[in-house]
């Protein structure tokens, strides 16, 4: 029989060891939560080639990303680019001459403040429409080259300093509503180059039609103040891997429009079956200069441009990307041919702890 | 010029009408298989697919939209796309939530 002494050790004990198994349940539980949230490494390492009115390029190009949460509403994020770009002598001459890009693509703070409201600060992707901001990737972009008035309200480096206010306005499941609001200061610095601007996007999306319309303007505060006005339009009916995309965007010197549509037939085993792995895309565009004033990176004349392409997307995460494309300006038609192919990488930062 | 609309016009014809008609035979071959398979379902194994297709539901809206899913990643960095995701597509808290969940049921 124990002394009441000792049993009054052992009940302490007992009760110590409940309180030290719950702290112990407790801190696993916090610990299981924060597992999920390693930061991550991810983006695309991919090899280019690209033949232009006879002229051949190519391109190893990796596009890194990282993003870090802190805490339960902050994100740490960036991307960067580095390539290489190599083209065959001119003048018959042997050998190849080789450019080089390394360079932030963003880098930028995302704080969740509230279920409406995410606070972005830092060098952020310019929410002009959506090519710059949801498409260029190059393990998303279904073609190498991006649209030609993916330059339009973007100020050349695509990206603004300073803050962004953004989220979902309304969140039902009829309809949704997101917003974008931004300025940016003017910076000259080589890595983060911005140009003193704002704006703004919205867009509603309609889930069950699977539609999606947005809106954006934005407007240089710098030198000769322009607007830029944009309109996006996109459509991926349910049950399908049919994707149809299109934007118009209008600046102060010139305007264009681009459509895209891409499909994968799900009918011979589905999409994971090696007929389901082919992906044609197809891309229409058209740009129409209003005057001789290039400030945008649009061709100088008015130009049209049909893309097809014809994608495999291999099993891990690999794509294999080819087009074709016929372009016709008063400046001259020329064939463009492109192969390439992309790897997407997402790994953890370190090994952390499992669930 | 008018020649080359015309055949700018016949390209997309022929593109387009065999893709819609694929589509529109995709989807009634989908919804088929749905209400198929709804029929031997029990309440509860029924509840979790109702969740679990808020998730999808959400993913498919909002993440393939843009890109392809990635065939598959670690646990440990779920959170992170989650809340990436949240960010890049303007996801509601409530969407964040399912689809956390979608990713680790």
């Amino acid at each position: 029989m124990l002394s009441p002494m000792l049993g009054f050790s052992l009940s302490k004990m007992a009760k110590s060891a409940r309180f030290a198994a719950l702290a112990l349940a407790t801190f696993c539980a916090a610990r299981c939560g924060i597992a999920q949230d390693t930061p991550l490494i991810s983006g695309g390492v991919g090899f280019f080639s690209a033949t232009n009115g006879g002229n051949t390029t190519y391109q190893p190009i990796i596009e890194p990303l990282i993003a870090a949460p802190i805490g339960s509403r902050l994100l740490i994020e960036s991307r960067a680019t580095l390539l290489e770009s190599f083209a065959p002598n001119v003048g018959g001459q042997p050998g190849y001459d080789h450019t080089h890009f390394l360079g932030f693509t963003y880098l930028q703070a995302d704080y969740i403040a509230s279920p409406h409201l995410t606070i972005v600060g830092g060098d952020y992707l310019l929410p002009f429409n959506t090519f710059n901001d949801r498409l260029s990737p190059i393990w998303i972009n279904n073609l190498q080259d991006g649209p030609l008035i993916a330059g339009l309200g973007i100020f050349s480096s695509g990206s603004g300093i300073g803050g962004m206010l953004s989220g979902s306005a309304i969140s039902r499941s009829k309809y949704s509503i997101n917003y974008n609001a931004w300025f940016s200061a003017r910076s000259g610095n080589e890595q983060f180059n911005s140009k003193r601007s704002s704006g703004g996007r919205a867009s509603l999306y309609l889930p069950d039609s699977r539609l999606e319309i947005g809106l954006s303007y934005d407007r240089l505060l710098q030198g000769t103040h322009e607007n830029f006005y944009g309109a996006y339009v996109w459509w991926e009916p349910k049950d399908t891997a049919f994707r149809l995309r299109s934007e118009f965007a209008r600046g102060h010197h010139a305007q264009g429009y681009w459509i895209e549509a891409d499909y994968r037939t799900q009918a011979f085993g589905g999409l994971n079956s090696w007929i389901g792995r082919f992906e044609p895309v197809f891309r229409m565009q058209q740009t129409f200069r209003r005057d001789t004033i290039v400030s945008d990176g649009l061709p100088l004349v008015n130009t049209q441009r049909a893309d097809f392409g014809l994608d495999y997307n291999l099993p891990h995460n690999t794509r294999i990307l080819t087009s074709y494309s016929r372009q016709f300006s008063s400046s001259g038609n020329a064939n463009i041919w492109e192969t390439g192919i992309v790897y997407r990488f997402l790994i953890p930062t370190w090994k952390g702890k499992s669930q | 010029m008018s020649q080359r609309h015309f055949l700018v016009r016949v390209a997309l014809s022929v593109i387009f009408m065999p893709l819609l008609a694929a589509l529109q035979a995709e989807s009634q071959a989908a919804l088929q298989a749905v209400t198929q398979t709804g029929k031997k379902q029990t309440p509860i194994a029924h509840a979790f697919e109702q969740r679990q297709g808020e998730g999808e539901r959400i993913f498919e809206q909002n993440c393939s939209r843009c890109h392809t899913a990635p065939e598959s990643f670690s646990p440990r960095i779920s959170g992170t796309i989650v809340r990436h995701m949240r960010v890049r597509a303007s996801l509601s808290q409530h969407d964040e939530q399912e689809l956390l969940r979608f990713l680790n049921p």
